[in-house]
This record gives C-alpha cells, sequence and structure tokens, in this order.
C-alpha cells in the first residue's frame, strides 16, 4: 500500500509515487499490466514518438554488457497520428496513471509540431528528448549544444499548454550548461539522463555487436555518471528534476533523491524486473516510514557535502 | 495471454552432452498456462548478468506444477545456470509469446536443427505422431530424437559430416519425407539458413510452414523493441516476443 507520504506534484502532474516508468524501457504502460498495479505507478513515459513513423535500425538492436545494456533501437514506433488514434485509448481504459509521452523530431519546426499535434486530452506531459544517441538526423545537435537545445524548448513551449519536461544527453562536456539553456528558454523541468554512447564488438567475427555499430548505454552501469549529473544539474538550476540512469532499487532512488532530483524513473531494469517501478516506490515509502520523514519531497537536494 | 514471474526451484539440472543441458523447475502457473512454442524468460539473481535469458518450453507438467527447458552452453547466462542445483532458485518469467504453434488436427512435420529441436518438444506432445526431423551437425547432436520417440510417428536425421542419418542439411530430406508421408503442414525452429531452405521447399511442396524465430531480446514483453522484423507479407512491423515467436513462413522469409 503507497501513502500520500510519497505523492507528488512534478511539474504540474499530480503523481501517486514519484517513480515513473522511463521512456523506452516501460511501453506504454499497458504491456506491464500482468505484473503490476498501474495505478500504483507514478507516470507512464511513453517510447519515444515521432512526427512519422519510423522502422527504426536494421540489425542487433540489443546487447549486454558489464551491468547494463548497449541498445540502438533507433525511435521504431508508430507515428504521433497512430500513436493518438490506436495507443492512447488503450492506456487511458487501463489506468488513470498520468501518461507523459516522449517526443522526438527532426527539426525545431518539428518539434513545435509534435508538441502541437500532441495538445490534446489524456496528455499528462510533454517529455522532450533532444538527445536520442541512435538516429542521425539533428538528435545529436540539439542534445549538445545550448542555443540548439533551448531552440527546441521554445518552439515546444509555444505550441503546448503541458507541462515540458525537456530530457537531456549525457554525452556533453558541462551538463550545467545545457541544464540552464533549456530553464532559460521555459522547461518546467529536466529529466536526466539518457544513454551515453558506447560501443561492443564481437572478436570472432570482428564486427560491432549492434547493428548501427554504437549504441546508448544504460543500467546500473551508467548510475555513477547520472548521479553526478543530477547532482551538479541541480545545483544549476531552480526547476525539478527527474532523475534516472541504472536505478534497480529504492536506494538507489534515495541516491537520485539526495542528489536533487524530485522524482526518478526506473529504465532497463524494467526489463529485468517487470514490478520494479511498484518496488521501488514502496521501498521509498517504507523507507520514510522507518527514517520519520514526513515526506519524501523532505530529502529532495539534501545531500550534504 | 497472462504472464507471471515466479521464483522457481530447480527440480533437476543436468547434462545431456556436456553442452546442453536439461533444467527442469517448479513453476506452477507458467505451466498451467504454457501453449507450445511459447518461452520463459529466466534470471538467476543475484548472478553476473544484468538481463534475462530467453529459453523455449520444452515441457510443462500440469499435475507437478513444473516446466523443462534444454539449453545450451554459450556464455556467461547459461554457464551460470548450469551450476544450480535441486533446490535453488531462478527466477522465471512466463509463458510468453503470444505467436504460438499450430496444434490443429493433421500430418505434421517438424523440423529442428540444434537448441531450436526444443520447442518442437512440446509440440510434438500434442499433435497426432508427427513427422520429425532432426538435423545436427554430427551424430552426437542428434541425441534429441529420445525425447521425440514416445510422439512421432517416424523420425528422420541428417547430419552435416554424414555421421547418422542422411548426409547434408535439414532441407536435403525434405524429399524423401514429402514422397513418404502426405504432410499438411510443417513446423521448423533452427538457425536461420535452415529455416529459410525448409520454407522454401515447403512453399514450392506448397505445403504450409511456420517457423519460430529467435532474435536478440531485452524485454520479451514487448516493451524494447529489440526484437522486431519488418513482415514480407504486410511491411509492417512484428515483435518476436509478443507477436511471435512462431509466424507464418511467408510472414518470415
Ligand atoms: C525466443 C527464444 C527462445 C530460445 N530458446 C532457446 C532454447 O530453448 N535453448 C537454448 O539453448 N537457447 C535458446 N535461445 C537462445 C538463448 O536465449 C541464448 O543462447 C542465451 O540467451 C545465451 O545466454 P548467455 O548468457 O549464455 O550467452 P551470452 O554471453 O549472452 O552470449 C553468448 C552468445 O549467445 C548468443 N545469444 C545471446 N543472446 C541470444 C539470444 N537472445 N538469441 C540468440 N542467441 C543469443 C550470441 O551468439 C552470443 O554471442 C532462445 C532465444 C530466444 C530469443
Ligand atoms: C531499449 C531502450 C529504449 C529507449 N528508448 C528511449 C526513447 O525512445 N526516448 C528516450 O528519451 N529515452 C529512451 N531510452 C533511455 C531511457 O529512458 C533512460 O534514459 C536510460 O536508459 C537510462 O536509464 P536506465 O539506466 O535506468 O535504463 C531508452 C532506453 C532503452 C534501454
Ligand atoms: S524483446 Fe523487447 S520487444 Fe521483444
Amino acid at each position: 500500500m503507497i501513502s500520500e507520504r510519497i505523492a507528488v506534484e512534478f511539474a504540474g502532474i499530480s503523481m501517486k509515487t514519484p517513480v515513473m516508468g522511463a521512456s523506452g524501457t516501460f511501453g506504454f504502460g499497458i504491456e506491464y499490466s500482468d505484473f503490476l498495479d498501474l495505478d500504483a505507478v507514478g507516470a507512464i513515459i511513453s517510447k519515444g514518438i515521432t512526427p512519422l513513423p519510423r522502422p527504426g535500425n536494421p540489425g542487433v538492436r540489443v546487447a549486454e554488457t558489464p551491468a547494463g545494456m548497449l541498445n540502438c533501437i533507433g525511435l521504431e514506433n508508430p507515428g504521433v497520428d497512430a500513436f493518438k488514434r490506436d495507443i492512447l485509448p488503450k492506456v487511458h481504459a487501463a489506468c488513470t496513471t498520468p501518461l507523459i509521452v516522449n517526443v522526438s523530431a527532426g527539426s525545431v519546426e518539428e518539434y513545435g509540431q509534435i508538441a502541437a499535434d500532441l495538445d490534446v486530452d489524456g496528455v499528462a506531459g510533454l517529455e522532450v528528448n533532444i538527445s536520442c544517441p541512435n538516429v542521425k538526423e539533428g538528435g545529436i545537435v540539439f542534445g549538445t549544444q545550448p542555443e540548439a537545445a533551448a531552440a527546441v524548448t521554445r518552439s515546444v513551449k509555444d505550441n503546448t499548454k503541458k507541462p515540458v519536461i525537456v530530457k537531456l544527453s549525457p554525452n556533453v562536456t558541462d551538463i550545467t550548461t545545457m541544464a540552464k539553456a533549456v530553464e532559460a528558454a521555459g522547461a518546467d523541468a529536466i529529466s536526466l539522463i539518457n544513454t551515453l554512447t558506447g560501443m561492443a564488438i564481437d572478436i570472432t567475427t570482428r564486427r560491432p555487436i549492434l547493428g548501427n555499430i554504437t549504441g546508448g548505454l544504460s543500467g546500473p552501469a551508467i548510475k555513477p555518471i547520472a548521479l553526478r549529473m543530477v547532482w551538479q544539474a541541480s545545483k544549476a538550476v531552480s526547476i525539478p528534476i527527474l532523475g534516472l540512469g541504472g536505478i534497480v532499487t529504492w536506494q538507489d532512488a534515495v541516491e537520485f533523491m539526495l542528489a536533487g532530483a524530485s522524482t526518478v524513473a526506473v529504465g532497463a531494469h524494467n526489463f529485468v524486473d517487470p514490478r520494479a517501478v511498484e518496488t521501488v516506490a514502496e521501498g521509498l515509502d517504507q523507507y520514510c516510514k522507518d527514517q520519520g520523514i514526513a515526506h519524501i519531497s523532505d530529502i529532495v537536494g539534501q545531500l550534504e557535502a | 495471454m497472462k504472464k507471471f514471474v515466479e521464483m522457481a526451484t530447480i527440480v533437476e539440472n543436468t547434462a545431456i552432452i556436456p553442452e546442453v543441458w536439461k533444467m527442469v523447475f517448479k513453476a506452477p502457473k507458467t505451466a498451467r498456462e504454457a501453449k507450445a512454442g511459447q518461452f520463459v524468460n529466466v534470471h538467476r539473481d543475484g548472478g553476473q548478468t544484468f538481463l534475462r535469458r530467453p529459453f523455449g518450453i520444452v515441457d510443462a507438467d500440469v499435475d507437478a506444477g513444473t516446466v523443462t527447458i534444454i539449453y545450451r552452453l554459450v556464455g556467461i547466462g547459461t554457464e551460470e545456470m548450469k551450476d544450480l542445483r535441486p533446490g535453488d532458485v531462478l527466477n522465471v518469467e512466463g509463458p510468453l509469446g503470444d505467436g504460438i504453434f499450430t496444434t490443429t488436427p493433421g500430418k505434421v512435420l517438424l523440423a529442428g536443427g540444434g537448441v531450436g529441436l526444443a520447442p518442437l518438444i512440446f509440440l510434438a506432445k500434442q499433435l497426432d505422431h508427427p513427422i520429425v526431423l532432426v538435423a545436427g551437425k554430427t551424430a552426437a547432436e542428434t541425441f534429441w530424437t529420445e525425447f521425440f520417440e514416445p510422439y512421432a510417428e517416424e523420425i528422420y536425421v541428417t547430419t552435416d559430416d554424414g555421421s547418422k542419418g542422411i548426409k547434408g542439411f535439414a532441407v536435403d530430406a525434405l524429399p524423401t519425407i514429402f514422397s513418404q508421408h502426405a504432410i499438411d503442414r510443417v513446423s521448423v525452429c533452427g538457425p536461420t539458413m535452415m529455416m529459410k531452405t525448409i520454407a522454401e521447399a515447403s512453399a514450392k511442396a506448397g505445403i504450409d510452414c511456420e517457423v519460430s524465430m529467435e532474435k536478440r531480446m531485452a524485454c520479451g514483453i514487448g516493451v524494447c523493441l529489440g526484437c522486431t522484423f519488418e513482415s514480407k507479407r504486410d511491411g509492417k512491423r512484428y515483435k518476436v516476443c509478443t507477436d511471435g515467436p512462431v509466424f507464418s513462413a511467408k510472414e518470415v522469409f
């Protein structure tokens, strides 16, 4: 049973818990309904949606690496129209949990257009992916150049009344520059981190394991980097932070919150434990109870350093 | 179809040949729901691997509440699995895959190579005396015949080196089989080349063919999109883990 102690409001979205299912690892939530109570999920963050359908990348798309995995899915998705027509109604038939739609596009204008397309009932907010390492057009520029990231943020904000969360790439030299740029451009919150670009090689064939050669690294292997970046970003901006990267247990979630994240998301670990989003939330609730913490938000940014 | 996560107690874990092992574990919910063609996605909690590992269901005993898999040692996950002893616990997610083998009446040829034969054993049990084709590199790789003997009308064997049965690949046995039996349907699971050649030969003979696909998987439940492919039939993308793993050969080749 989850209590009020861990209910939060994040970027204007009311959530029963601060624990969400991360984009690309939680489907549209409904795929997990055999395993957990969808109504006990803080928010469902959808797979990345693009203006048009995308087939994704050819060849091998996933590979395990030490304490994590690489993926180069390449944003396979049905496109925004099919998402609104076929998927959105199904999610709302299954639960009352907020659905945050993760969006990607190839230009500043397209980002604005997809935001406008999704300014509809049933969408709780947008998570703007400016950082997919697996698509060639644009992704990298938006995620690594502060001016480009700000332009995308403004374009999205101008086209929606929904809360806008901008998802930052860890593949940058200074995360605070990016965080400040999107805050100044009007982002309601930021989420970090997306995957780190990596690769793996099959030594017998001397070929890359992934069809796309490189892919995004996720899982426990990236947690220390994610924590460091959440901590740095939280000191640089005043908008709230959704922290993610390698979360497996509720203790991991507490670390992120101490570092400055108001909310967290479980990513690749959902593949291992399909109940993870719920168990992490239960753990946070129990932790508050055991420690005599009145509300989970009391620990946010309370790192003593 | 409903899916479960069960902390399964190992009942048996033994080598059939040094590289191929058979494991039986208690997973009563999965056992009750399992259909031929489905798989389980397993994880040794606290072990070396991050992701789960998928394995075809070889048998499901509803009364005993057990599920059987047969696995080849190929890497860290399977090497870890072989160290499990009766009484140890394996985290099992299943039964997975909505695309299952056809079990409607008819004379069916089950053709498989290597561990691809594993899910065909479960199917054999549910069919009326199927014809079975076991393809292996060498005679040592044809131990699979013993698992089909209780159910099969006739078992054909091919080996690449001719050390047992017909010398050649699986597809080389089809002319003989098709001339000796009136086959209504072919179900095949094995290496891609084998499935492709059998699918083509079946199509030429005007016989329906279904194939069980294998792709690298991360989630096994349709969320990561690691396992999708483009259908040759309608150009749409399908997920091996949830839309399959069994598909009409027309969809794949
Ligand atoms: C639906 C499905 C059913 C399967 N059924 C069986 C079965 O009944 N018996 C059996 O022995 N194996 C089966 N496999 C393959 C099995 O999942 C892999 O052999 C296993 O995951 C390897 O794990 P590992 O940690 O030992 O190897 P790793 O160290 O992960 O990898 C070693 C090598 O194994 C191969 N491999 C890894 N993952 C996969 C995968 N998902 N599919 C195919 N090859 C892979 C690669 O060539 C890799 O280089 C199945 C796979 C799928 C997708
Ligand atoms: C298979 C897979 C697909 C992903 N797809 C997306 C996506 O479409 N959009 C996005 O913003 N992030 C995507 N991500 C990144 C995750 O949301 C998350 O930021 C990252 O994996 C780090 O968290 P983790 O270590 O907990 O997985 C994907 C991750 C994985 C593993
Ligand atoms: S393995 Fe994740 S979608 Fe099929």
